[in-house]
């Protein structure tokens, strides 16, 4: 495998790991198992309730910083002289 | 001070800063602006891209559905938020690195072929003119309201001033415009919220007031379940919209949409690399979940002033007539609130039974009356009519950019005539503009759904169009143009089939030939969230299509492996 397909590798594991938890959170915790979630509280917040209105967002802003920053470290490791 | 006046001041305020800082921006730059982009940091390119992206849909429209919707809302706030993912893992760094300036000429180039970019101009134009359409619902509720005439008056007035702002021109293209406009629209979107967030459960920030508990001690979300299934109204929190099944569709077609729609992409053209491409869809991201953490709040506190207010417990203690609050009857003005008594009595029902009287209640018109309901002083109420318009009039005039730049440059200069002098291209583009205005106007006379609804019709459209162009274009090194092409009609045509049959040819009701009715939905999914639908059916005629075609040039893979390269 040459460094450039490695490095295309590394990046789909990455996008595939981050789009898994870009599912969960949005259609796996606050639509298919809403119901199922909504029967824990936390404060006033049903927890599916949770999810969709809130939880979800939040963990949009978390995994694009994510990709980012870990984007930003496989650049320095396997293409360090392409600034 | 009156209202109206007040309104007009902090209106004719804030329209002074914008042109302003569009002169003083103006004087110092030179037509290389978008080149020299690369002065602008991801943070400032991030919260000039929020301001483009959040719309009279965002600020007017969305709380006012959840409001009604309550649970079922979430697929707008997921929706609109979840596609900046997309956007910055799929799309940003590698569009950024090719480094075209309009997503069609990408197409053109990753797709070796004109009609593809012919293709893609059509899809952007239908995409975005529906989005305007939804723009001018909204721009119309807003100037009604605020001249106190009918949502028809208000939004002519509207167009004129779209049109002025939009062909002023260049002005738009200025970051800092946009980033001032962010200020003003987020600062009239949370002060309201955190003063009802205040009196409601003394906790002034919204996204954990909306979790609290309220002067009596239950949870304000209790309170809000339990005052509307008592008047009939579905329960607040577990409200579906139809089922989950469509809200999982709806939700998927609008994250599809946001990374396709090409007037945000743009914005990741111009910032300085592929690494600041990444972080600066985060910082949009950031800027705009403000807003859309807030709007859950709004929603829910809005809904339970408007119940409390109007209608009692006890029936006899409801609110009479003839003692309605001046927001009542200013609203009445626009049409867009309405009464009936029906059983006589001079008391207004307000229930989700039959026995309702409030005949018209405009889910649009909640986030503009909400302060007003609550009673929060007229400054307040001021400044969130100048967020409104600030909202709505900076994404009218950026999609109406996107529009006329797409037929004067992609169409004109890049495919019919190629020798357009540059007085001409400009000219076309005003031609264009006032077209799709007009156009827009028409339709905002009769909207097919609600500002958001009609919004949420753009993105299916550029979601079953231009996203799985885009993103084959990347991630596969074997799709061919014939593919491409095939996929982009098969994608759009699905879903305006669909579309038209249930909300009419051109949105003109009566020629919808299958009806809005529910039975007829495919699966029971509405027509707003068929777009998901239609990129499954665009990217699966790309791949059988592309398998019968020759493979693409040698030239063009190489470009494909030089794109996925930072």
């Amino acid at each position: 495998m040459s460094k450039d397909q490695k490095y295309w590798k590394e990046n789909i594991d990455l996008i595939v790991k981050c789009l898994s938890i870009w599912f969960i959170s949005s259609y796996v915790f606050s639509i298919i198992l809403v119901e199922q979630l909504n029967a824990i509280k936390i404060g006033g917040y049903k927890l599916g309730f949770w999810f969709a209105q809130q939880g979800s967002i939040y963990i949009f802003v978390i995994l694009i910083f994510y990709y980012a920053f870990k984007m930003d470290q496989i650049d320095q490791r396997q293409r360090p002289s392409n600034k | 001070m009156s209202l109206q006046l007040l309104t007009f001041i902090i209106v004719g305020f804030t329209f002074a800063i914008y042109i302003g800082i569009a002169f003083w921006a103006r004087a110092r730059s030179t037509d290389e602006f978008y080149v020299a982009g690369g002065d602008i940091h991801p943070v400032a390119n991030g919260m000039a891209t929020a301001a483009d992206w959040m719309s009279a849909a965002s600020f007017i429209s969305m709380a006012g559905l959840i409001a009604f919707f309550g649970y079922g809302g979430s697929v707008f706030l997921m929706g609109w938020t979840g596609g900046y993912v997309l956007l910055a893992l799929l799309l940003a760094p590698y569009l950024r690195k090719h480094g075209t300036f309009t997503v069609p000429e990408f197409i053109s180039d990753r797709y070796y072929s004109k009609t593809a970019r012919v293709v893609a101009v059509v899809c952007l134009i239908i995409a975005s003119v529906t989005y305007v359409i939804g723009q001018m619902k909204g721009i119309g509720v807003a100037f009604s309201r605020f001249l106190e005439v009918d949502y028809d008056q208000g939004l002519m007035v509207g167009m004129a001033i779209v049109f002025i702002y939009a062909v002023m021109g260049g002005m738009k293209g200025i970051t800092y415009t946009q980033i001032a406009q962010y200020v003003i629209m987020i600062i009239a979107y949370t002060i309201p919220a955190i003063f009802i967030s205040f009196m409601l459960t003394g906790n002034p920030i919204p996204q954990i007031g909306l979790g609290s508990t309220m002067e009596d001690g239950s949870y304000l979300l209790d309170k809000l379940d339990q005052v509307v299934t008592e008047l009939g109204f579905k329960e607040y929190t577990t409200n579906k919209r139809l089922s989950l099944f469509n809200m999982f569709f709806y939700t998927l077609s609008l994250m599809i949409g946001t990374a396709g729609l090409p007037h945000v992409i743009m914005r990741f053209f111009t910032v300085p690399s592929v690494k600041a491409a990444r972080s600066s869809a985060g910082w949009a991201l950031v800027f705009i979940a403000v807003l859309y953490t807030t709007a859950p709040a709004v929603a829910a506190m809005a809904r339970l002033n408007l119940m409390t207010t109007i209608d009692q417990p006890t029936k006899e203690n409801n609110l009479a007539y003839n003692e309605r609050p001046s927001w009542f009857r200013n609203w009445e003005k626009t049409g867009l609130l309405q009464f009936e008594d029906k059983n006589g009595d001079g008391l207004i029902e307000y229930t989700g039974l039959d026995n309702n009287e409030m005949v018209k209640v405009d889910r649009d018109i909640m986030v503009l009356a909400n302060p007003e309901i609550a009673g929060l002083p007229n400054w307040v109420i001021a400044l969130v009519a100048a967020g409104g318009l600030a909202a709505a009039l900076s994404t009218a005039a950026g999609l109406l950019l996107a529009i006329s730049s797409s037929i004067s440059h992609d169409l004109l200069k890049g495919v019919f005539r190629p020798d357009i002098s540059e007085k001409d291209e400009l000219r076309a583009s005003r031609v264009a503009m006032a077209g799709s205005i007009a156009v827009a106007g028409y339709f905002g006379f009769n909207p097919p759904d609600f500002a958001a609804g009609t919004v949420a019709l753009a993105f299916g459209l550029a979601a079953s169009s231009l996203f799985p162009a885009l993103m084959m274009g990347i991630f596969s090194k074997t799709m061919n143009k014939e593919g491409a092409i095939a996929g982009m009609l098969a994608g759009i045509g699905v879903t305006l089939l669909y579309v038209f049959q249930h909300k009419g040819i051109m949105f003109i009701k009566s020629t919808a030939f299958l009806g809005s009715m529910e039975p007829n939905w495919f699966f029971g999914i509405e027509p707003n969230a068929i777009g998901a639908i239609g990129a499954v059916v665009n990217f699966l005629v790309a791949y059988f299509v592309s398998k019968q075609y020759p493979e693409i040039p040698s030239k063009v893979k190489n470009m494909v492996e030089q794109i996925r390269l930072p």
